[in-house]
């Protein structure tokens, strides 16, 4: 396939030359760290020497791409690996499915990727995919938005505090079962504020505002062609800390997307104090004393609501449709859905055909199947819960706080059960009664 | 006498901070205690409780960019003029043409930073338990200044009047109009609208309120100006004051039990 775009200039060419530099740097500090031995720098250490080559190559990739003219440019993604990237793994099945999966080996091998180097090898690939995929020009023109950047800046940043996190709560975790003090309770005397974090605060507050400027500098803030009521950009995107609700338009109606779920998360979070009736892990990092609290907490924030973000500003392109990260926004892609109602699946199933008729009791009659599965699902459920698997909690939190509790799990499991319906049987609502815009 | 030693015995000096330099430990308890900016912060602290892997920082940082968007934004103010005729051309010069046009890229991208801050603070308050008794009730505010800070940002989004901005706030507030009950494409409404008499239609539904109109217009303009300059500020410094003072009575910084 011939690459209809042109896409590398020498400007881009110089600014790739730059990141190369940064991840240079970064990696001279690595190596110099790494001939570090008990304290002591020792010469000839063989993994040391590995770090070694490997910056001195970034060093020269950097300064071949400031030289380089752009004829015959070597260092680009390869054309077959973009192709392939986006013809398997550009649909949100996927990718939702890896976001899981990534959750699940994030808390799994918690002890081995928290390892420093492990932690290191994976940030550096990481860097290294995103600048090879820099030199393709859709990926670019997404990644490369000026509100788009925060975003993948936070995605580091998320990474790299999960990472703080799970080390410490690795380390915490080995020292409770071997009876040892907590982490922060060594050396934990106590300082006067005065210097100790009086001057945290200052040197904080004098990079925070040295790193804004800097970026005000580098990165001018959009402002696009002015405010037309006419003309209607494809696709329209709320504000990108929104995207994740946005991307629920995809499986739900706005009232319940837009409304009624983001009211069921601030609410859900108000009630964390309330319902976590675990003592253990208060004011320190800990993962195995509250397992359940933490997947839970994770589970929400990783795939559910920053996976989404990313999804919605990334990869969702004209008309809402999926694109692969290195795939043309093209307004004409078009992708087919057949979505089917629970109700016909149920009347049609049956060979009674779906009922007609527009009076209250039709309708209810029509949707009843759907109805009843949804009673079933927020109100029989939770008691069942309660007296077969979660019974422990039932027993430790009382009625009420098992009734909320086992309501906001219920909730938050409605938006991969409705996925999971949605992809493996095209299901468009499990009520769908578009007469008074109750449709779930 | 050297020029310093004269500044700091002068009466003005010694009007303003009411003790000498905080060099011996007796002063630097004392300067926590005479200094209004600083008595937000206790005198001695656990050494653990304020380790940069432990805090991450994220709940002062959020609060800095706070103080950096109330600045800026007040700089802002004198200059830019929400109206439809010069809303988006005064953002446009003071990228093009003013001398502090900068104030509106560190005023975006503040705020970008802010939102990503308090998510961080939240990430880290639940990751190391902090929510747990004695600090609940300041979870809560804390969820609730995350939601204001959520408003701040949405608000402020509208105001370059830009493509960009008119749509994602049309695409934002048209959630408003399936509010359940209170909207007119949303379940429910119609419970309101019975015996002839309509009391939730388009010129008064949930969607109507956040606009000012049936779209996104001047109405909308003022209204989300006096929102994100005046309103949303007043409640969040309310709330920061309350958050502080709970940090303090709650215990302090969150620590091992």
């Amino acid at each position: 396939m011939l690459n209809p775009h042109p896409d590398l200039t020498p400007s881009v060419l110089v600014g790739l030359g730059w990141f190369y530099l940064v991840i240079f740097l970064m990696n001279l500090l690595w190596t110099i760290r790494s001939f570090k031995v008990d304290g002591e720098y020792r010469s000839g250490m063989p993994r040391a020497s590995v770090w070694a080559v490997y910056t001195s190559i970034l060093m020269m990739l950097s300064f071949y791409h400031f030289t380089y003219p752009v004829e015959g440019f070597m260092f680009s993604m390869p054309l077959a690996f973009k192709d392939f990237f986006d013809a398997y793994f550009s649909n949100p099945v996927l990718y939702f499915f890896l976001t899981i999966v990534g959750l699940w080996a994030m808390i799994q091998f918690r002890e081995w990727w928290t390892r420093p180097t492990v932690a290191w090898v994976l940030l550096n690939c990481s860097l290294i995919f995103m600048t090879l995929s820099l030199t393709d020009y859709d990926f670019r023109q997404i990644v490369g938005k000026p509100d788009n950047v925060p975003i993948v800046a936070m995605l580091f940043i998320v990474a790299f505090f999960t990472w703080i996190y799970f080390s410490r709560a690795v380390d915490n975790d080995r020292r409770i079962a071997e009876g040892r003090p907590l982490f922060e309770q060594e050396d934990n005397e106590k300082v006067l504020v005065w210097p100790d974090l009086v001057y945290t605060e200052l040197i904080c507050m004098v990079v925070l505002t040295a790193v804004l400027v800097f970026w005000g500098i580098a990165l001018q803030a959009p402002l696009e062609e002015p405010a037309s009521s006419m003309k209607t950009p494809n696709p329209s995107k709320a504000p990108w800390y929104f995207l994740g609700l946005q991307e629920m338009l995809v499986y739900f109606d706005p009232w319940l997307a837009g409304v009624v779920l983001p009211s069921i998360i601030l609410g859900g979070l108000i009630a964390v104090p309330y319902i976590d009736f675990n003592k253990a892990g208060n004011g320190y990092y800990s993962f195995k004393e509250r397992s359940f609290a933490i997947t839970t907490f994770l589970f929400g924030f990783m795939p559910l609501w920053v996976a989404l973000i990313v999804l919605g500003t990334f990869l969702r392109g004209p008309n809402w449709n999926f694109f692969g990260i290195y795939e043309y926004w093209d307004v004409h892609k078009v992708e087919a859905a057949n979505n089917v109602n629970l109700s016909e699946f149920f009347w049609n199933g049956l060979g009674l055909g779906i009922p007609k008729g527009s009076g209250v009791g039709d309708i209810l009659l029509r949707e009843s199947p759907g109805i009843i599965l949804t009673i079933v699902y927020f109100a029989a459920l939770p008691p069942v819960l309660g007296l077969t698997v979660l019974r422990k909690y039932f027993v430790r939190m009382g009625v009420l706080r098992f009734l909320v509790f086992s309501n906001l799990i219920l909730w938050m499991a409605i938006l991969p059960i409705k996925m999971l319906l949605r992809w493996a049987f095209a299901l468009k609502y499990i009520v769908g009664i578009p007469e008074f815009f109750f449709n779930i | 006498m050297s020029v310093g030693d004269y500044i700091r015995n002068s009466q003005i000096w010694k009007s303003v901070f009411r003790h000498p330099a905080p060099t011996d430990r007796r002063n630097r308890v004392v300067v926590m205690l005479t200094n209004f900016f600083l008595h937000l912060h206790p005198v001695s602290i656990k050494q653990q409780g304020i380790a940069l892997s432990y805090t991450w920082c994220m709940g002062g940082i959020t609060f800095f960019l706070f103080l950096v968007e109330t600045i800026t934004g007040v700089l802002l103010m004198f200059y830019y003029r929400p109206t439809l005729e010069w809303a988006f051309y005064d953002i446009q010069a003071l990228r093009d043409v003013q001398t502090l046009g900068i104030m509106r890229e560190i005023h975006r991208w503040g705020a970008h930073a802010m939102v990503i801050t308090v998510w961080l603070h939240m990430y880290r308050v639940f990751l190391t338990g902090s929510y747990k008794p004695p600090r609940e009730f300041n979870w809560v505010i804390g969820v609730l200044l995350l939601v204001l800070t959520l408003l701040l940002s949405f608000t402020g989004y509208l105001l370059p009047w830009d493509q960009l901005a008119i749509w994602a706030i049309t695409v934002g507030s048209n959630m408003a109009k399936a509010t359940p009950g209170l909207g007119t494409e949303g379940p429910g409404f119609q419970l309101f609208n019975t015996s002839g008499y309509e009391l939730i239609t388009n010129a008064s539904d949930a969607k109507f309120l956040l606009l000012g109109g049936r779209f996104v217009g001047e109405a909308t303009l003022n209204r989300f100006y006096i929102l994100h300059c005046v309103a949303i500020p007043l409640v969040v410094s309310g709330l920061i004051a309350i958050h502080f003072w709970r940090v303090r009575k709650d215990g302090g910084i969150s620590q091992p039990l």
